[in-house]
C-alpha cells in the first residue's frame, strides 16, 4: 500500500506561531523546507529553538534547505492511529535526515511499505493539502 | 552522608478496568507498602511521584492522616522516571530532608478509562489534542505519527539498520518476559507465548507486535524509603541503595530532538552511558556485578537498547544477547523483568518493577535469582530516565 495524504477536513492541523510559523509558511508560500540556523556558529535547530543549543547565540538566520536527504528509519504503522490515517492502515511513516543534519518525521509518497529501506536517498515533495496547509513529505530518488 | 534502604513494598491487584480512583488505589498501595515495613501512613514524611500523576500530594496528606509532610518530588516523564523516582527519595533520606519517604504511582489508564481533559488522565493520546497542533505535536500528527508505538517503533527500526538488530530479538524478550509471567500469581497475563506466537502476533507498528507491547490496566504501587539504620530495626529489613542517577535526554515524542542529539547510537554516546558511569562509578561496582536487572520497557525494544547503553553489553549488541537466553530466568546470566515486565505483569509506568528488584534481593521473588546481591532498575531509555543500584544489606 502506498502512502495518500488524508482528507484536508480529517488531516490533524499545525496551528503554529512565531518561529514554528516561519517553517510552516514558507512550506505553503514558497514549496521549500526553512530551517532555523544560528548566525554565530552555524548549527541548525529544529523545531526552532530561542537560542542555539551548541554555542548559546539567541541570533538566527532562515536558511532554505536543499530538500535531501536519507530514510533514517520507518515504520509501518496497522493500529491504533489517528482517526484521519484509518482509512489507509497499513501506512509508512520515516524519519528523514536532511543533508543539512536536520530531521524530520514525515511521509514518503509513492513507496509500498514493503520498499521502505534505511538509507534510501529522498527529496522533499511539498504536497499542497488546501490553502492553508502544505505537508513536508518526501520521494525517493 | 546517610545510607537510604528500601523498608516496604506494596501494590494492589493489577486488572483491566478496575472501576476504582486512582486515588483509591494509591492509598491500597501505600498503605500495603506500609504494613510490610511495618509504619504508619501518618508518619510518611516525604511523597515522590510522577509529574503526570493523578493523585496530589494533597489528597495523601489529608486521605492518610499524614502529619509533617517534609518533601515532596515528582520526576518528568512517564516510564522515563520509574527509578528516577527511588532515587529521589533517597536523596531526600540522604540529606536528611525526610526520614520516611513514600513512593508510588496509581493508574486508572484502561484505554477506555478517560476519565478528565488531561491527556494523562487516560484515553487515545490524540483524543484530547484537539484539531489544531501547536505543540511538539505538529512534527508527528500530520504525518500519522501519534502513538508511542509509533515513536519508538521509528526508534526500534533504526537501531536495526545500524547494528543489524532483529525484529525477533525483541520479540524473543517479549517472549522471556511472559514465561516469567506465566509463573508469576500478581501477573494479568499468565499465559506464556512462543517466538512462533510473536510472529502470528498482530502488528501495531512495525517491527512493534501487540505482544511487545505494555499492557493497559488500572493498578498502584508504592515502596517505603528511610534510613539503612532504620530500616534495619523495621520487620522487613533493608534493601539498600547503592546508588541513583538521573539523565536529561530528549524523548520519544520529539523524535527530531532525539535523532540529532542520540544521533546512531554510538556515533555519538547517548545520556545513559555517561549516567551507567556515574551509577556504577558511585556504587564502586561494575555491570558484571549484577544479578538480576529491571529495564522499564513501554516496548520490548527498550530492554536491549538499555543493556546496551548501561553497559551490559556492547553497543549493538543487545539484540544478540538476548538471543542467547541472556536475559531469561532461570538460566540466563541477568535475567531481565522476572516477574513479567509490563507485557506480562502488569504497566503501572514501570514502578512495578521496582518491588520485584526488592523481592529478588529479599529472596521471595517467584522467579528467584539464586543468590541475587545486587539488582539494577532503570527507567524507560527512550525518555528522560534514571537509573538505581539495590544491594543486599551486608
Amino acid at each position: 500500500m502506498t502512502f495518500s495524504v488524508p482528507s484536508a477536513d480529517s488531516i490533524p492541523r499545525p496551528d503554529p506561531s512565531g518561529a514554528d510559523a516561519v517553517f510552516w509558511d514558507a512550506l505553503r508560500d514558497e514549496g521549500v523546507l526553512k530551517f532555523e540556523r544560528c548566525a554565530a556558529c552555524g548549527g541548525f535547530r529544529h523545531p526552532p529553538r530561542p537560542v542555539c543549543a551548541q554555542c548559546g547565540s539567541a541570533e538566527a538566520e532562515w536558511v532554505t534547505s536543499g530538500g535531501t536527504g536519507e530514510v533514517w528509519s520507518f515504520t509501518v504503522i496497522h493500529a491504533p492511529t489517528l482517526p484521519a490515517f484509518m482509512d489507509q492502515v497499513p501506512y509508512g511513516a520515516v524519519v528523514v535526515r536532511l543533508d543539512e543534519g536536520v530531521f524530520l518525521v514525515s511521509n514518503l509518497l509513492d513507496c509500498p511499505v514493503d520498499e521502505l529501506t534505511v538509507g534510501d536517498r529522498v527529496e522533499l515533495v511539498a504536497t499542497r493539502v488546501d490553502d492553508e496547509l502544505t505537508l513536508p513529505l518526501f520521494r525517493r530518488t | 552522608m546517610r545510607t537510604a534502604a528500601v523498608a516496604g513494598i506494596g501494590q494492589t491487584r493489577f486488572a483491566k478496568n478496575m472501576g476504582r480512583t486512582e486515588l483509591d488505589l494509591a492509598v491500597e498501595a501505600i498503605g500495603a507498602a506500609c504494613a510490610d515495613a511495618g509504619v504508619a501512613p501518618a508518619s510518611i514524611d516525604g511523597i515522590v511521584s510522577f509529574h503526570i500523576e493523578q493523585v496530589s500530594e494533597v489528597d495523601l496528606v489529608t486521605t492518610l492522616g499524614v502529619q509533617e509532610l517534609r518533601y515532596m518530588a515528582r520526576t518528568p516523564s512517564g516510564g522515563g522516571g520509574a527509578a528516577s523516582i527511588l532515587g529521589l527519595a533517597a536523596m531526600a533520606v540522604e540529606q536528611g530532608t525526610a526520614e520516611q519517604v513514600v513512593v508510588f504511582r496509581a493508574r486508572n489508564r484502561s484505554k477506555a478509562a478517560s476519565y478528565g481533559s488531561d491527556p494523562n488522565q487516560g484515553g487515545r493520546p490524540w483524543a484530547k489534542s484537539g484539531s489544531r497542533l501547536r505543540d511538539h505535536r505538529q512534527w508527528h500528527h500530520p504525518f500519522g505519527v501519534a502513538a508511542p508505538a509509533h515513536e519508538m517503533s521509528l526508534i526500534g527500526r533504526r537501531h536495526m539498520g545500524v547494528y543489524g538488530t532483529r525484529a525477533e530479538h525483541f520479540g524473543m524478550q517479549a517472549v522471556a518476559q511472559r514465561f516469567h509471567a506465566s509463573r508469576n500469581p500478581d501477573a494479568i497475563m499468565r499465559d506464556p507465548i512462543t517466538l512462533d506466537d510473536w510472529h502470528a502476533a498482530r502488528p501495531i507498528a512495525e517491527p512493534i507486535r501487540l505482544v511487545d507491547c505494555s499492557l493497559e490496566n488500572d493498578g498502584a504501587v508504592a515502596l517505603i524509603v528511610t534510613t539503612l539504620e532504620r530500616a534495619r530495626d523495621l520487620q522487613a529489613g533493608a534493601i539498600p541503595v547503592l546508588g541513583h542517577v538521573q539523565l536529561g535526554a530528549p524523548i520519544h515524542t520529539e523524535l527530531a530532538d532525539f535523532f540529532a542529539t542520540t544521533a546512531a547510537y554510538g556515533e555519538r554516546a547517548s545520556g545513559a552511558v555517561a549516567a551507567g558511569r556515574r551509577l556504577f562509578g558511585r556504587a564502586g561496582i561494575t555491570p558484571a556485578d549484577v544479578d538480576v536487572a529491571m529495564v522499564v520497557e513501554p516496548f520490548s525494544l527498550t530492554v536491549p537498547l538499555a543493556l546496551e547503553q548501561y553497559g551490559f553489553c556492547a553497543m549493538g549488541e543487545g539484540g544478540p544477547f538476548i538471543e542467547s537466553g541472556a536475559t531469561r530466568w532461570p538460566d540466563g546470566g541477568l535475567p531481565v523483568n522476572t516477574h513479567g515486565g509490563s507485557n506480562g505483569e502488569a504497566f503501572v509506568h514501570g514502578v512495578n518493577h521496582l518491588p520485584e528488584a526488592v523481592r529478588q534481593l529479599r529472596g521471595t521473588a517467584v522467579n528467584q535469582v539464586v543468590g541475587a546481591e545486587v539488582a539494577f532498575a532503570c527507567g524507560a531509555i527512550t525518555d528522560p530516565s534514571g537509573a538505581v543500584l539495590l544491594g543486599v544489606d551486608r
